[in-house]
């Protein structure tokens, strides 16, 4: 691991001329055996700050943050004590991180850390899988969602996933599915215009799709689909919106303007994210958890886990020493 | 192992030769099926050339028709062609619809049952069930009808009223519409149960997890995506079971009764207890006047309206599946 | 806002006693609406009802076979008599089914695999390739009465007069060739599906190794794909020969109206193929109440005999997937 503490040394150095926003992370060379270490191109000399790029003992570098400090922030969900396992191996293990609307809560890991799992569980979607056990409570609204019945935590806790998965209906029949299927009697198309509309907005598609709401939805885009997928989860009009790392399918485009959504959501909803993207945690949440290998490594502001993580493991996962 | 050592003319069998060969056998078969499809209309063309339109049409007694075609043949000289097949072809109508409704219904529960909802069990007995019910042979289906369900009709279900309000055209003595469609039921229903599993099985398990997800329960999940989704295998399935439902010869012929009759709905629901006699079978029981020449052609006609009914539900199901696939339901 | 690490929340909510019993609440069709609790109920009455109708015939024929079913109707041959228990077994009916089943089978899996064959490991021109799964098709959906009706024209031809008897210039055009070929084509769709699927599981790096030591494409298919192919192959084959001894409307038209068998000429065993007999399904027409004979205690015995065979090809079938899933060499 030598040459790994030499490169967390050289950070520390570097760090202190701080990275501005308008010049490139600087370029780290491992030092190849016998020769010195590499000269490190420093970037020019800027101020070193807090809270607008990340920088100081953690090596992350990033651009500025753009979104501003939560508005306020009401518990919805509550992890306690959760462990999950498959068959005999634990996935998750003793997790507990409060869920809370008008923020965003990034999980963050490297891939097999549990996150998904954990983010499954929070609207039971893991007990899909037979093999799968539970223990510890969560809560929404402090009710343990094991007593609510599944079908309605699940127009209450929505989720999206990784890969768009747009129904083989048209953009109007996608999110009218969602409204549909809520009432019991059958509504008629034009009472529905509206939600469907307002979803469509939230989501930030409706003026993409106005004229086309009668189109395939597998003839939309990528970046479209998820929006679509995210509109069709809003549609429920949830308290809780989970989004299975939305962004690892889509180009750069669809991203940024998927994570202004998300920033955007996050007064409606509480939002969890699960992303393997440094970048987007930091671009927009305003908590984040790192797990590694099942366990809850450390759990704080994104600033704060970002700037001056205070556990070893998570400094150098954030400083991409491993992932 | 003497493939692989080249001698001077190559090895024993060379690839181009194989493939010669092959393509030629392709070919044979392919030529078989055209040289069928342009006998059976060649022999059919006196009929139709004698009938025209009419063919199709309706007017006396199909049995008297046939009888004279037969007589007329025998002769040698004036052959008769006269007729008229439409007691026949509604008859087809009648069993082929009903049958196919019945079994599109049963079978798709049926199949969504054992697909999503069964439990393990269920299905462990359900699905040799299936294929059990595919694997009989007509004829004992034939045989069960005769012996136990005509019977049955004739006996339990017809009233003696029923019987006299019609008895001065046609006897109801069991073998009847009812009979027909029935068994015809159990016999496609099998087939397309295996098929419309097949279609549910493949759907996108993303769309079923997307659709839990929503908060929608799994009845809704399986109907509204699932089945959705293999629209298109429900379409070819019950394509298929069409053209066996046209086809089927040898147990309508059974349960038909012995005269050529189709059921009349003017008589009120007693119709579904008349003697009904489809296209197929006609050649079934006719099959000994094939030495008589205007017998053969006209038999040969009836064959060439079932393989021209065959080759257009294939058609109809080939185009409703394109269409399908405008909304992503996967072919 | 700032961070607790994995310490539970400062403020632990008060959760109000639950007002149901503690056990989780599960997803099930209580909470569904009625149409959809209607739905599940229609599944279940149907999926019995098939069961039901199932067990039914099973043991109706049972139970009617055992009653009528004397050994001896198995090896003796039917006669003319009175009543039915003069009337002699179904020998020549039982031997007849067996005389077609092999013939045709043995007709049609050479031509199937064949077929299979081009079309999966060559295709050439891709039309060709395109009519001919058309083809196959359209065989598989031609009813069998009209495959018989095309037979009387082929075989009643001078040309294949040999096949059949001859009387007078005038050829019958029935016998077991006839129906043999006829009926190999009801199975062809079947071998060619089976065969095709067992030859697509195969994966391509399995012929890329056989190419890359120099075997040629048809040395590939004989050594190694078809013997790896083989559980499929021999699915394949038995549901085609399920279909030929259960089918009935080809018998009927090709092989005579007859209960014996009636060899043309001397030389053993061809004469008896080139002549008329009868076979299970035949038998079973004719001693129905709608056929010439109407015996129905005979038609149960025959019936019984021939769902036996029938279950016999399946189980088979089922035990040929089991011990190729075990071995691992099932696709699916």
């Amino acid at each position: 691991m030598e040459s790994l503490n030499h490169v967390s040394e050289l950070d520390r150095q570097v760090g202190g001329a701080a990275t501005d926003v308008s010049s490139p992370p600087p370029i780290r060379r491992l030092p190849l055996e016998g020769a010195a270490p590499a000269a490190q191109v420093a970037p020019p000399a800027g101020t070193s700050t807090n809270g607008d790029g990340a920088s100081g003992s953690s090596g992350f570098t990033a651009a500025k943050r753009s979104i501003s400090a939560p508005q306020f922030s009401i518990r919805r969900m509550e992890i306690d004590n959760v462990s999950v396992s498959y068959a005999d191996r634990e996935a998750v293990k003793s997790v507990s991180i409060p869920v809370r609307q008008g923020e965003v809560l990034a999980l963050i890991g490297p891939s097999g850390c549990g996150k998904t799992t954990l983010l499954r569980s929070l609207n039971r979607l893991t007990e899909l899988t037979r093999t799968a056990t539970l223990s510890g409570r969560i809560l929404l609204d402090d009710v343990d969602i094991r007593l609510i019945e599944p079908t309605l935590l699940r127009r209450r806790v929505t989720m999206v996933f990784q890969q768009p998965n747009p129904f083989p209906m048209s953009v109007f029949d996608n999110i009218a599915y969602v409204l549909r299927e809520q009432g019991s009697r059958r509504q008629r198309k034009k009472a529905l215009e509206p939600k469907v509309h307002s979803a469509l907005e939230r989501a930030g598609l409706f003026e993409e799709v106005k004229d086309n709401l009668d189109h395939p939805a597998l003839r939309l885009s990528g970046g479209q689909q998820q929006r679509l997928c995210i509109a069709r989860a809003l549609a429920a009009e949830p308290e809780v919106l989970l989004l299975d790392e939305p962004c690892s399918a889509l180009d750069p485009q669809s991203t940024q303007v998927i994570e202004d959504l998300i920033v955007k959501l996050r007064d409606d909803v509480a939002v969890v994210i699960v992303t393997h993207n440094l970048q987007q945690a930091y671009r927009i949440a305003d908590h984040v958890a790192f797990m590694y290998l099942g366990e809850l490594v450390e759990y704080s502001s994104a600033t704060a886990l970002f700037n001056s993580p205070r556990e070893q493991r998570t400094r150098e996962y954030v400083s991409g020493a491993f992932g | 192992m003497e493939e692989s050592y080249p001698s001077e003319y190559g090895p024993k069998w060379s690839d181009q030769r194989a493939e010669r060969m092959l393509g030629a056998l392709v070919c044979a078969v392919v030529g078989l099926l055209l040289a069928l499809i342009v006998t059976v209309f060649i022999k059919a063309w006196p009929s139709f050339s004698h009938n025209g339109l009419a063919w199709f049409g309706a007017g006396g007694s199909v049995e008297e028709q046939l009888n004279q075609i037969y007589l007329s043949g025998l002769e040698g000289a004036n052959y008769v062609y006269t007729f008229h097949a439409w007691t026949l072809i509604w008859s087809t109508l009648l069993i082929t619809g009903g049958a196919v409704l019945l079994a599109l219904f049963s079978a798709l529960f049926v199949s969504v049952f054992i697909v999503e909802f069964a439990p393990v069990w269920m299905r462990d007995i359900l699905q040799p069930v299936v294929r059990f019910l595919a694997s009989v042979p007509s004829v004992i289906y034939g045989l069960l009808g005769v012996l136990v369900i005509v019977p049955f009709i004739g006996n339990h279900l017809v009233t003696e009223p029923q019987k006299a309000s019609v008895a001065g055209v046609i006897s109801l003595s069991g073998y009847s519409l009812l009979a027909g469609v029935l068994i015809l039921t159990v016999m496609i229903a099998p087939l397309m149960v295996s098929i419309f599993s097949d279609g549910l099985r493949s759907v996108r398990p993303g769309w079923l997890e997307g659709s839990l997800a929503l908060g929608v329960n799994r009845w809704r999940t399986t109907w509204k995506i699932a089945v959705r989704s293999a629209r298109p295998a429900i379409v070819a399935g019950t394509v298929l079971a069409v053209a066996r439902a046209i086809g089927e010869a040898v147990m309508l012929g059974m349960v038909s009764g012995s005269v050529a009759f189709a059921p009349n709905p003017a008589d009120g629901m007693i119709f579904i207890y008349e003697p009904s006699r489809p296209l197929a079978p006609t050649i079934v029981k006719n099959i000994d006047s094939l030495g008589s020449a205007p017998s053969n052609a006209t038999l040969f006609a009836i064959a060439a309206v079932l393989l021209l009914s065959a080759a257009f539900f294939s058609m109809a199901g080939w185009v409703a599946r394109r269409a399908m696939r405008k909304y992503g339901a996967t072919a | 806002m700032e961070s607790s690490v994995a310490t539970p929340p400062p403020n632990p909510p008060a959760a109000p006693p639950p007002r149901k019993p503690a056990t989780a609440a599960v997803e099930g069709s209580a909470t569904w609406q009625l149409s959809d609790r209607i739905g599940l109920a229609a599944c279940w009455a149907l999926g019995l009802l098939f069961c039901a109708i199932a067990v039914a015939i099973v043991v109706y024929l049972l139970i009617q076979g055992l009653t009528y079913l004397k050994p001896s109707m198995l090896v003796t041959p039917a006669e003319a008599g009175f009543s039915q228990s003069q009337t002699g077994g179904f020998s020549d009916a039982l031997i007849g089914t067996l005389i077609v089943g092999t013939m045709g089978i043995a007709i049609a899996l050479p031509i199937g695999i064949a077929i299979a064959v081009w079309l999966v490991e060559y295709g050439r021109p891709a039309g060709l390739a395109r009519i001919t799964e058309s083809t196959i098709e359209a065989i598989a959906g031609i009813p069998s009465i009209v495959l018989a009706l095309f037979g009387t024209v082929i075989f009643s031809s001078t040309a294949l007069g040999f096949l059949s008897r001859t009387t007078e210039g005038i050829v019958f055009g029935r016998s077991f060739f006839a129906a043999s070929t006829m009926l190999s084509l009801v199975a062809l769709p079947l071998v060619v599906a089976s065969t095709r699927e067992g030859l697509n599981a195969i994966p391509q790096h399995v012929r890329e190794a056989s190419y890359a030591v120099g075997k040629t494409k048809i040395a590939t298919v004989r050594r190694i794909l078809l013997p790896t192919a083989r559980p499929q192959v021999a699915t394949g084959a038995m549901l085609g020969l399920g279909r030929i001894i259960g089918d009935t409307a080809i018998i009927v038209v090709l092989l005579g109206a007859t209960q014996n068998f009636a060899p043309v000429g001397s030389t053993f065993p061809l004469n008896y193929l080139r002549g008329a007999g009868t076979t299970l399904t035949n038998f079973v027409y004719e001693a129905s109440p709608t056929g010439n004979l109407n015996q129905p205690q005979k038609a149960y015995a025959a019936a019984f005999v021939l769902l036996l065979m029938v279950l016999a090809l399946n189980a088979a079938v089922d035990v040929v997937h089991r011990r190729a899933r075990k071995a691992g060499t099932w696709s699916h």
